[in-house]
C-alpha cells in the first residue's frame, strides 16, 4: 500500500474540482483525484450557460439575480450566499473568458447573453438575457477549459484513482479554557482501478467535488458514474447531509432516455405543448410561461400527463415544439440538442415537435458549507481542512429548486473559493497523523463485495432501487409513496448484502466499482427518502400531494440528516432542521 | 424581437413519434483480453434481444449486468458528450454510446473491439496516456500576452467562428486510433492534438500561434498526416478534422494565421 502526501488532495475533476485545482495549485502542493478522467467529468454534459449579470444586452445587475436565485428556491436559500455567488458571477464568468473560453459574442465582440428560466429584470417583471454561454455546449467548453488550465499550471491528476473513504480524526482541543472534541482532516483512502491496489493519501486540507446522485433515479440526465460517493463518504463518517430531499426533474429529457435538451431552447423560444397542441404552460405560469422555473415546469408537465392530455401512443410525454424557429437560428445557438432529438429518437426538430419529459437532473442538497466552502459538521461547527463545492455541496445557494445556469456558476464561484480556502489552511496548519490501520473499513468494504457468494446481482438490485425512486419519490410525492420507498430500500439493502461480483480480479475490476457505487445509491435513497418524509410541506423541488402548500411556520429551515442506527422507524437516518439565512428578502407567494 | 408562438396548435395525427418500439435479436461478438488471465486475446459473443432505441452501450451494458460481469469498458454520460467509450465497432471506430443498433447490420454479429494503437488494458479499455501527451505537448491553452483587460477581450463573431468546428473536441481518441500513421508510428502527434492546437492557433486572443506551429513543423508533426481522411469521418462530433489538419499545414508554410 502506498502513502502519498500532499498539502490539498481533491476529489473529483469536475468543474468545481479544477477551478479549485487551478486555484490551490498555484498555492500549494495539490493532488486531484478522480475516478474518471478530468475531461468525461458530467460538467461536460451541461448545455445552456452560466449566468452573470454582465448586462452586455440589456439592463441587470447582481441585486436582480440574487433576488431570482433566492425566489426560484423557494426562499430556502442561504441568502448571503446566493449574495456572493451573484456577485462573484460577474468576475467568474471574466475569468473563464481569460483563460480561453469561447463564449458566443454580440456584434460588438462583447460576451453574448440569452434568457433562461426564472431569470428575470427587475424582480419578476420580465425575462432578461443573463445567461453567457457558448453554443449549447457551454459546460463541456467549461470542462476543457478548465482541464486546459490544469494543464498549463502542471495540475497533478490520479486519474481513475476512486476515493472511497475520508480520515478524519478526534482531536481535544482547548478554546478559552473550555476543552471540546473536534474532528479534523487526515487524508483519503483511494482504490486504484488500474491496478486494484489502495493507495493513503494525507492531507492538510480536502476537497470533495465529486459531484451529483442522479442514479438513484432511472430516468436521468445524470452519468452512469454519477452514484453519489462523495456525499455518501461524508454521511458514513458523521456529517450531516443537508436538504437531500430536493431532488431537480429537468423539464426537458429526450421522452423514455432522460438525455438532457437544454432549456437554452425554451431561452431561444421554443415552447411546450400537450397532446391538444395548447401551449399549456400559459395557464401554470401566465407572465413568464415555458421560462418558468424548473419546478414548476415539470410539475406541469407531469399534470398534463396525469389528466390525460400527454402525447404519444400511451400518452406519457409532452411535446417540446421548435418549429416556429428559423433552421438557421436553431443550428447556431443548438447544435447539440437538435442532433441529439434526430440521433436518438429520429426526430427532426425543424419540423417536428420533440416528445420530451422530466428527467432526474440535480441534487440541490449535500455536504453542509459556509460561504467558505467549509464543511459543518452539524449546525455551526467547522471541521478544519475539510471542504465541499459543486453539486457534492449544500451552501445553500440553490434552495429548494435551482435555477437553470446557476449550477455552472455555483462550481465557478465556489470551486474556486474552496481552492482558495483548503490551499490558504494547508500553508498554516500541520499534517494530522494517519490513524491506525487507515484502510481497515475500506478493505472491509471491498472483501465483503469482493467475496460474498450469495448470488444476488449488482444491476438487477440497482434497477429496483432506481424503480422505486422514480415511481415514488419523483415529482409527485406522499407519505405513503415515500413509507413503501423506504420499506422497498430497506429490502434491497438487505439483498446487498449477499451481491455476488463475478469479476474476481484486480485489474480494472469495474464490476467490483458498481458494487461499490450502489452502496452509496442505496445510502443516498435513503436519506432522500427519509428528508422527504420529514417535510410535511410542499416547496420547490419537493411536493407533497398530502401537504400541497408550503409552511413556513413549521418548515423554513432546512433539513440536516445524520446516520443514526437508533432511528430505526426512519432508516438508520436522523433529521435535524437548521435555520436559513435571510439577509434582504422576507418570503413572499412565489409565482411567475 | 421574436414572434409569440400561438397558444394551440393543429398536431397532424402521429406528430412526436411514438408507436411500439421494434425489438430484434443481435449477436455481439467482443474483442476480449485480460493479462491477469491470459497473454492471448479472444473473441466472446452473446444473443441478445434488443430494443429499437438502443444503441452499443446498452447491448454492451447487457451483457456486463446480465451475463458476465467481467466484460470492461469505460463509459459515463451515455450520450456522446464525456468521450469515455469510442470503440472499433464493425471495424470503424465510433462511440458505443452514439451508435444506434438498428443503424448497424444486424444479421451479422456486431464486433466490438478496442481502437487501434494504444495499449490495451484490459478488454476494451486502453492505456490513454499516450494521447494525452500529445495533446499536453501542443499547449492546448490559451496564452496570451500583455496586460489582462479589466473586461472580457473582444472578440468578433467571425473572429470567434474561425476556430468553432475545433472547439468540439471531446478527446475521445476516435480520430487518432483511426489513422493508419498513428498505427504504425506511436509517436505521430495524432489527428486529436493538432484539432486541438488549431482551436488556439486560430483563436484571435491567442499569442502562441508560433510557437505551436514550430512544434507541429517536427517530423513527427502535421507532415505525416496523409490524409487519409480516416479521422474526418471517425470524429463523433462531427469536426473536419483533416480540414482543420490542412488549415495548420498551410499555416506553417505562410506563417500566417
Amino acid at each position: 500500500m502506498q502513502v502519498h502526501k500532499y498539502d490539498v488532495v481533491i476529489v473529483g475533476a469536475g468543474g468545481a474540482g479544477m477551478r479549485a485545482a487551478i486555484e490551490s495549485g498555484q498555492r500549494a502542493r495539490t493532488a486531484v483525484l478522480t475516478k474518471l478522467y478530468p475531461t468525461r467529468s458530467h460538467t461536460g454534459a451541461a448545455q445552456g450557460g452560466m449566468c452573470a449579470a454582465l448586462a452586455n444586452v440589456e439592463e441587470d445587475n447582481w441585486e436582480w439575480h440574487t433576488f431570482d436565485t433566492v425566489k426560484g428556491g423557494d426562499y430556502l436559500v442561504d441568502q448571503d450566499a446566493a449574495e456572493v455567488m451573484a456577485k462573484e458571477a460577474i468576475e467568474a464568468v471574466l475569468d473563464l473568458e481569460k483563460m480561453g473560453l469561447p463564449f458566443n459574442r454580440t456584434p460588438e465582440g462583447r460576451i453574448d447573453q440569452r434568457r433562461f428560466g426564472g431569470h428575470t429584470r427587475d424582480h419578476g417583471k420580465a425575462p432578461v438575457r443573463r445567461s453567457c454561454y457558448a453554443a449549447d455546449r457551454t459546460g463541456h467548453m467549461i470542462l476543457q477549459t478548465l482541464y486546459q488550465n490544469c494543464v498549463k499550471h502542471n495540475v497533478e491528476f490520479y486519474n481513475e484513482y476512486y476515493v472511497l473513504d475520508l480520515l478524519m480524526v478526534d482531536q481535544e482541543v482547548t478554546v478559552d479554557g473550555v476543552t471540546r472534541i473536534e474532528k479534523r482532516v487526515a487524508g483519503v483512502v483511494s482504490y486504484d482501478l488500474a491496478s486494484g491496489e489502495l493507495h493513503i493519501f494525507q492531507a492538510k486540507s480536502v476537497v470533495f467535488a465529486s459531484g451529483g446522485v442522479g442514479k438513484v433515479y432511472k430516468t436521468t440526465s445524470n452519468a452512469h458514474t454519477l452514484t453519489g460517493d462523495g456525499m455518501g463518504i461524508a454521511f458514513r463518517r458523521g456529517i450531516p447531509l443537508e436538504d437531500m430531499e430536493f431532488f431537480q426533474f429537468h423539464p426537458t429529457g429526450l421522452a423514455g432516455l432522460g438525455i438532457l435538451l437544454s432549456e437554452a431552447a425554451r431561452g431561444e423560444g421554443a415552447i411546450l405543448r400537450n397532446s391538444e397542441g395548447e401551449r399549456f404552460m400559459e395557464r401554470y405560469a401566465p407572465t413568464i410561461k415555458d421560462l418558468a422555473p424548473r419546478d414548476i415546469v415539470a410539475r406541469s408537465m407531469a399534470n398534463e400527463v396525469r389528466e390525460g392530455r400527454g402525447a404519444g401512443p400511451n400518452k406519457d410525454y409532452v411535446l417540446l415544439d421548435l418549429t416556429h424557429l428559423e433552421p438557421a437560428h436553431i443550428d447556431a445557438k443548438l447544435p447539440d440538442i437538435t442532433e441529439f432529438a434526430r440521433t436518438y429518437l429520429g426526430v427532426e426538430p425543424y419540423t417536428e415537435p420533440v416528445p420530451v419529459f422530466p428527467t432526474a437532473h440535480y441534487a440541490m442538497g449535500g455536504i453542509p458549507t459556509n460561504i467558505k466552502a467549509e464543511v459543518l459538521a452539524d449546525n455551526d461547527t467547522v471541521v478544519p481542512g475539510l471542504y465541499a463545492a459543486g453539486e457534492v455541496a449544500c451552501v445553500s445557494v440553490h434552495g429548494s429548486n435551482r435555477l437553470g445556469t446557476n449550477s455552472l456558476l455555483d462550481i465557478n464561484v465556489f470551486g474556486k473559493r474552496a481552492g482558495l480556502a483548503a490551499a490558504e489552511y494547508a500553508l498554516t496548519a500541520d499534517f494530522v497523523d494517519i490513524p491506525e490501520n487507515p484502510t481497515a473499513e475500506t478493505e472491509e468494504l471491498l472483501n465483503r463485495a469482493r467475496s460474498s457468494e450469495g448470488g444476488e446481482r449488482v444491476a438487477l438490485i440497482r434497477k429496483e432501487l432506481q424503480d422505486i425512486m422514480d415511481a415514488n419519490v419523483q415529482v409527485f410525492r406522499t407519505e405513503e409513496t415515500l413509507l413503501e420507498a423506504l420499506r422497498v430500500i430497506d429490502s434491497l439493502e438487505e439483498r446487498y448484502s449477499r451481491i455476488t461480483v463475478q469479476d474476481k480480479g484486480k485489474r480494472f475490476n469495474l464490476d467490483l466499482l458498481e458494487a461499490v457505487e450502489l452502496g452509496f445509491l442505496l445510502d443516498m435513497a435513503k436519506v432522500m427518502t427519509a428528508a422527504a418524509l420529514h417535510r410535511r410541506e410542499s416547496r420547490g423541488g419537493h411536493f407533497r400531494e398530502d401537504f400541497p402548500e408550503r409552511d413556513d411556520e413549521n418548515f423554513m429551515t432546512h433539513s440536516m440528516a445524520y446516520k443514526d442506527p437508533s432511528a430505526t422507524l426512519t432508516s438508520g437516518v436522523r433529521l435535524e432542521t437548521k435555520p436559513v439565512i435571510f439577509t434582504r428578502y422576507q418570503p413572499m407567494e412565489r409565482k411567475y | 424581437m421574436e414572434k409569440e408562438p400561438a397558444s394551440k396548435v393543429e398536431l397532424a395525427p402521429g406528430v412526436g413519434g411514438g408507436g411500439e418500439i421494434p425489438t430484434f435479436d443481435i449477436t455481439l461478438k467482443v474483442r476480449r483480453y485480460n493479462p491477469e488471465v491470459s497473454d492471448e486475446a479472444h473473441w466472446d459473443e452473446w444473443q441478445l434481444t434488443m430494443y429499437g432505441t438502443d444503441r452499443v452501450l446498452d447491448a454492451l451494458h447487457k451483457v456486463k449486468w446480465e451475463h458476465d460481469g467481467s466484460v470492461s469498458f469505460r463509459r459515463s454520460c451515455a450520450h456522446g458528450v464525456c468521450g469515455s467509450d469510442a470503440m472499433r465497432i464493425n471495424g470503424r471506430n465510433r462511440l458505443a454510446c452514439k451508435t444506434l443498433l438498428k443503424d448497424l447490420d444486424t444479421s451479422k454479429p456486431i464486433l466490438v473491439e478496442p481502437i487501434k494503437g494504444l495499449p490495451v488494458e484490459k478488454d476494451l479499455i486502453v492505456d490513454m496516456e499516450p494521447f494525452f501527451q500529445s495533446y499536453r505537448e501542443i499547449m492546448p491553452f490559451l496564452v496570451s500576452k500583455g496586460h489582462e483587460p479589466s473586461k472580457e477581450r473582444l472578440q468578433s463573431a467571425e473572429e470567434r467562428d474561425r476556430y468553432d468546428d475545433t472547439t468540439k473536441c471531446i478527446l475521445c481518441a476516435a480520430c487518432t486510433s483511426s489513422c493508419p500513421v498513428f498505427w504504425t508510428d506511436g509517436q505521430y502527434f495524432g489527428p486529436a492534438a493538432i484539432v486541438n492546437a488549431h482551436r488556439f492557433i486560430f483563436d484571435s486572443r491567442d499569442d502562441a500561434g508560433d510557437m505551436r506551429l514550430e512544434i507541429l513543423n517536427d517530423k513527427e508533426g502535421v507532415w505525416r498526416c496523409r490524409t487519409t481522411f480516416n479521422c474526418s469521418e471517425a470524429c463523433p462530433r462531427g469536426i473536419q478534422v483533416t480540414k482543420a489538419i490542412s488549415e495548420v499545414k498551410q499555416a506553417i508554410l505562410t506563417r500566417r494565421i
